[in-house]
């Protein structure tokens, strides 16, 4: 009952939509409207190794989609439990691509301000050195033992070239979504 | 027969955190005639389940970016991180496939003077091995069989998943490293929840260590149950978060019981064809390789 008046209240029918329309930029339409026949079967939350150590039902994402329970879908902290396996993906019988949706899911919510500290802390490195995971002294000296270059050939060894990855993410838009994620999380 | 050529997209882990990747790859596909080019200024490829999971789009200009580095080389990419090869194979794969985003990727690219073009394929280094390789030459140049080695091999999800994308077979019955750990006389072991994840993806490593730590427990743990001398991975991911993570568990349990040495795929036929341990970094990785490379020169 609980439930009900909650939907009743708080449903936003245009969330499936979102959805739909944000994924089929980037996958097909046709596989984004899957997302309505899910039935609840489970073979996702069976499949999943993440459910069995966390809270995360990986199927209440589609029935909250379904039910327009969109502020309850993006504010669930167990939605960054998922490990994008793709398990799921794999064996839905309803051929719904189901860890497409996750990523969907929390590309909404990073939109909408709700983020994880350390994952904005890891779009920083990005944003600075054009790695995640950038080089430090310790690596450098392993380089240099087995006969590497002390840098590799990436971005690190050509600032030229971290410039634009730098010009990307302004002119996609990320950088300042990311930015006011860290606004929110700091309120 | 123009030699084969690789642009070798390097990514983030395998450089900055386990070079011994990079020299132990490098080495490998020299060994068997192939040229291997350096994709200048590649950045982040970036991870398909973090920025995939925060931007889309972003991601996929990113990725399209590094993209236009090889087709500019002319040469199809090879990748030692099923991180990059998900970003990298699947960004390439949407992009050819619709040119609505083909061509809002591009209008991105314009302002760095870019242009994808669609024209070079993603693949995997366990993909040259297996099928331009092949297990016979790699069979013939092992003169330092591994037999007696139980390998413990962990596949990663993103080398197999999703299948309609990579088309590397069923993702549930794969055998492509077991055939490469046998052409080197390893023997490839089975165990409990062989084709689960390390647990590090999606942003979980990051996020929620604890978590993803939990995943990692539980794999070498049925490893270790089955005797395994080492864990073999294709993924330079899935090695940091088994080589870091082990060490991890040791302080956080306080045992010390966790010293499975682990090895990327080209540094296990490295060890078979001839490559010094020391080249291959194998030193220089968190948790020890010593009883195994102990092990090869015993037997």
């Amino acid at each position: 009952m609980v439930e009900a008046q909650k939907i009743v209240r708080e449903a936003n029918p245009e969330f499936i939509e979102e959805i739909i329309e944000y994924g089929s930029k980037f996958f097909g339409r046709e596989e984004m409207e899957r997302l309505k026949a899910c039935i609840q079967c489970g073979t996702c939350v069976g499949s999943c190794p993440s459910g069995r150590r966390t809270a995360w039902r990986v199927k209440s994402i589609f029935r909250k989609a379904q039910l327009g329970l969109k502020d309850d879908a993006l504010r669930d902290d167990d939605l960054w439990d998922c490990t994008t396996c793709y398990t799921c993906q794999e064996r839905c019988p309803r051929k719904i691509s189901t860890t497409d949706v996750v990523r969907i899911v929390r590309n909404i919510a990073f939109r909408n301000g709700i983020a994880q500290a350390r994952h904005l802390a890891v779009c920083g490195y990005l944003f600075k050195f054009g790695h995640a995971v950038p080089i430090n002294d310790e690596i450098r000296g392993v380089r240099k033992k087995i006969g590497l270059k002390e840098l590799p050939a990436t971005v690190h060894s050509f600032p030229e070239a971290l410039k634009e990855v730098q010009k990307i993410v302004e002119e996609t838009g990320f950088k300042k979504v990311v930015e006011e994620a860290e606004k929110s999380e700091k309120k | 027969m123009r030699r084969s050529r690789y642009a070798y997209f390097l990514g983030c882990l395998t450089p900055n955190r386990y070079p011994g990747i990079e020299a132990a790859t490098k080495d490998v596909l020299n060994a068997f005639d192939i040229e291997v080019l350096e994709m200048n200024g590649a950045s982040c490829c970036p991870a398909p389940g973090v920025f995939g999971s925060f931007d889309l789009f972003n991601w996929a200009v990113i990725a399209a970016r590094n993209l236009t580095i090889a087709e500019e080389l002319n040469a199809d990419i090879t990748v030692t991180c099923n991180g990059c090869y998900a970003t990298l194979q699947e960004a390439n794969h949407l992009l050819k496939e619709n040119k609505e985003l083909r061509d809002r990727v591009n209008e991105v690219l314009a302002k760095i003077n870019r242009e994808y073009k669609g024209t070079v394929n993603v693949v995997h280094v366990v993909e040259i091995l297996r099928y331009e390789v092949g297990l016979e030459r790699i069979s013939d140049a092992t003169i330092q069989p591994l037999t007696g080695i139980k390998v413990g091999v962990h596949y990663g999800c993103h080398f197999l998943k999703p299948s309609d994308i990579r088309h590397q077979g069923s993702s549930e019955t794969p055998v492509i490293m077991e055939e490469l750990i046998g052409a080197v006389d390893a023997e490839p072991v089975e165990y409990k929840e062989k084709l689960m994840c390390c647990g590090a993806g999606g942003g979980v490593r990051a996020a929620k260590p604890d978590i993803a730590l939990d995943f990692t427990k539980e794999k070498i743990d049925n490893m270790l149950a089955v005797g395994a001398d080492c864990v073999c991975t294709p993924c330079a991911f899935c090695h940091f978060q088994f080589d870091q993570g082990q060490q991890e568990l040791n302080a956080k349990i306080g045992n010390g019981h966790y010293n499975l040495p682990v090895v990327l795929i080209t540094q296990l036929i490295g060890l078979g064809i001839g490559i010094s341990p020391n080249r291959m970094g194998l030193y220089d990785q968190k948790t020890q390789t010593q009883t195994l490379i102990d092990k090869i020169r015993l037997e």
